[in-house]
């Protein structure tokens, strides 16, 4: 039994990565992750990820951070201590705007941003579970697990074959705790 | 793969042989990962200066009081308040580099982006400090939060423009800097994953754990996305409110409804000629010909010519607004403003702003480094004075004029001036030697589609139409990092 945990395919190319996934995909290996040094397009459908739903958190803060602020501003200028300013209406509805419009934003923008931090386990300090050191320079990385996935073998050949520079077998899933 | 090649028209946004992903990670991050030059030496003690003395001008304002500034009875509102908005304005820039091109798929953002953004939150850093300074009692500074009576102080005025201008800069700060973090993770991953030792430690705890899968990436082009969203109209928002501090009181020369479009062009106008100040510097101290080329600055002055050209027509507006009102002191404000005490002002503010920014209309001159880069500077005091003559000019002869009066600023104000800028090149200066100077990430993505050696190898490759490949090599000539001995052959 071999003490390999991971099997990366290093491309220094993202087309011929892509390429590499779908002769993969062809023959029936599951991908467990890909790292690379950018974003890729595409690749999301490729892999059958599905969209990301950010955004509706997104709206759902916004619209809390907006009716906070308003909230607010209502409490103290109209219910709490309204103050005769010339006559004028207490709740004066145009003044309410630009508080609006900035807590809506503020809260659009922590809102969304803490649930990407959290949703991809993201923060300060977290040991980084890197496999190649080189995927966030020039190489892209399609990392299969290799438990179960046999013959080993066979799978470095397709790698090579979509055009790796360079197949590891990794006996430590991640290279990064030292 | 022929899907990614773009229009052969289009000008590369990268240029240089041979270059490679790896590359672009060494040269980017070459500052970085080296002991700083000479160059960087002597700027930086430079800068470090000027901070200690805003340092020591602000402690002065903080013992002594505002009374050690210029202020008077009538000029209650002047320097320090024309160097806050002057730092907000440039500030703008960085956004819209970064929020507004990301939604008008303008691919030449991406090498310009993560510097401009640094300066938006170096410059709004400099402005709060001037809003920290002109409180006088800076340890009460949490009386503009809504605290209930018990704290001292009744609700805040939410009918106020000042208690707005709160809220929008301490958004925009805080929003900027999310946006600006978020999109340095992949970043400090790439320097964590090179440095060993401390080195590396430190920029693994700054890189949050990022590993480039492609979940995260996702989610990280989803965020970027909407931030750039928000962030437009939040930029908008920012100087259209700086303007309300004005527009909503019923001094002549301050009491009109162009104010905020005004100001957010001026705002625009100005943070370009200070990125277009920094960057041309940084270019060539760093070696970043290859990334930010004559397409960049060329393209950043014409954004300088347009925002100018707005704000030469707001002016003629006001001008004409004044004259059309019928109101005699708003027609005095700008009258006096030529023919007052302070027409040398005016004549910087409409001489810099106006007429130096129409010789942008020519190609030899916003493909010029030295010229634009005097230009810059140019912009740079003239809507410092645009400023000085709305806010001075305008309060020093209002309605009374028993209580018309001269502004001086005293040794005080002027060392917090200068001493900010010093503290701005300072902040500035270390960003550029800790954090990458270029979005490595997003410039990598445009390798394979819009770099000058993509272009020549689909020429090499034939199959284009030859007018088109000659227009491509026409626009060439222009570029300072580009050889082109190299395309006489092909």
């Amino acid at each position: 039994m071999s003490s390999t945990k991971m099997i990366l395919g290093l491309f220094d190319d993202p087309d011929e990565m892509m390429h590499g996934i779908e002769k993969l995909q062809k023959n029936s290996v599951p991908i467990y992750d890909v790292y690379t040094p950018m974003p890729i397009h595409g690749i999301e459908d490729k892999l059958g990820i599905k969209e990301s739903r950010l955004g509706y958190a997104a709206f759902c803060f916004g619209c809390l951070g907006g009716s906070v602020i308003f909230s607010i501003v209502y409490y103290t200028l109209v219910h709490d201590w309204p103050m005769n300013i010339g006559g004028k209406p207490h709740f004066a509805m145009p003044n309410f705007v630009p508080f609006t419009f900035e807590w809506t934003i503020l809260w659009t923008a922590f809102g969304m941003v803490f649930t990407f931090f959290y949703a991809t386990h993201l923060f300060p300090g977290r040991t980084p579970r890197v496999m190649d050191l080189r995927a966030t320079d020039d190489r892209f990385v399609i990392a299969i697990d290799a438990k179960g996935n046999i013959p080993h073998d066979d799978i470095t050949r397709i790698l090579q074959e979509a055009g790796a520079v360079e197949v590891k077998h990794n006996d430590r899933k991640y290279v990064s705790y030292e | 793969m022929a899907s990614h090649s773009e229009s052969i028209i289009r000008e590369p946004l990268i240029t240089g042989k041979n270059i490679t992903y790896a590359q672009i990670t060494n040269d980017v991050l070459f500052p970085v990962e080296n002991k700083p030059n000479k160059a960087w030496w002597i700027g930086f003690i430079a800068a470090s200066m000027g901070a200690t003395l805003w340092l020591f001008a602000m402690s002065w304002t903080f013992w002594y009081g505002v009374g050690e500034w210029g202020l008077n009875k009538t000029v209650g509102w002047a320097w320090d308040i024309t160097s806050f908005v002057w730092w907000v304005g440039i500030g703008h820039a960085g956004t819209l580099i970064s929020a507004v091109l990301l939604l008008f798929r303008q691919n030449w953002r991406n090498s310009i982006n993560r510097s401009a953004e640094a300066m938006t939150i170096f410059a709004v850093i400099c402005a709060a400090t001037y809003i920290f300074g002109h409180m006088g009692r800076t340890w009460l500074a949490y009386w503009t939060l809504p605290l209930p009576n018990q704290y001292g102080s009744l609700w805040v005025n939410w009918n106020s423009a000042l208690m707005m201008d709160v809220f929008a800069i301490s958004t925009y700060f805080s929003v900027s800097l999310v946006f600006w973090y978020t999109g340095l993770l992949p970043d400090i991953s790439a320097i964590r994953d090179r440095a060993t030792g401390l080195r590396q430690k430190i920029y693994s705890v700054l890189s949050f754990g990022w590993t480039g899968s492609v979940k995260t990436w996702q989610r990280f082009e989803t965020v970027s996305l909407i931030l750039a969203g928000i962030s437009t109209p939040l930029v908008l928002s920012v100087h259209t409110i700086v303007s309300f501090d004005f527009a909503t009181s019923l001094e002549p020369g301050w009491h009109t409804t162009i104010f905020p479009p005004y100001f957010v062009a001026g705002a625009i106008f100005s943070g370009f000629a200070m990125v277009q100040t920094l960057l041309l510097v940084v270019r060539k101290v760093l070696g970043l010909e290859n990334y930010i080329t004559m397409f960049h600055i060329e393209s950043m002055n014409k954004i300088i010519l347009v925002t100018g050209s707005i704000v030469g027509v707001a002016y003629i507006t006001e001008f004409f607004i004044a004259w059309y009102s019928g109101s005699e002191y708003e027609q005095y404000t700008f009258l006096n403003r030529f023919i007052g005490p302070y027409w040398w002002a005016a004549c910087m503010m409409y001489g810099c702003n106006v007429l130096m920014t129409q010789l942008m209309w020519f190609k030899s001159i916003r493909t010029s480094i030295p010229i634009a880069w005097g230009l810059s500077i140019v912009v740079n005091i003239g809507m410092w004075f645009e400023r000085f003559v709305i806010i001075v000019v305008s309060l020093h002869r209002d309605y009374l004029p028993s209580s018309w009066a001269m502004f001086y600023p005293t040794w005080v104000d002027v060392s917090i001036f200068i001493g900010s800028i010093g503290l701005f090149f300072t902040m500035f200066l270390l960003f550029l030697r800790v954090l990458p100077s270029v979005a490595i990430a997003e410039v990598k993505l445009l390798l394979k589609s819009s770099s000058e050696q993509a272009k020549k190898k689909l020429i090499e490759e034939g199959h284009l139409d030859p007018d088109q490949v000659a227009y491509y090599k026409e626009s060439l000539t222009k570029f300072d990092s580009v050889e082109l001995a190299d395309y006489d052959k092909v």
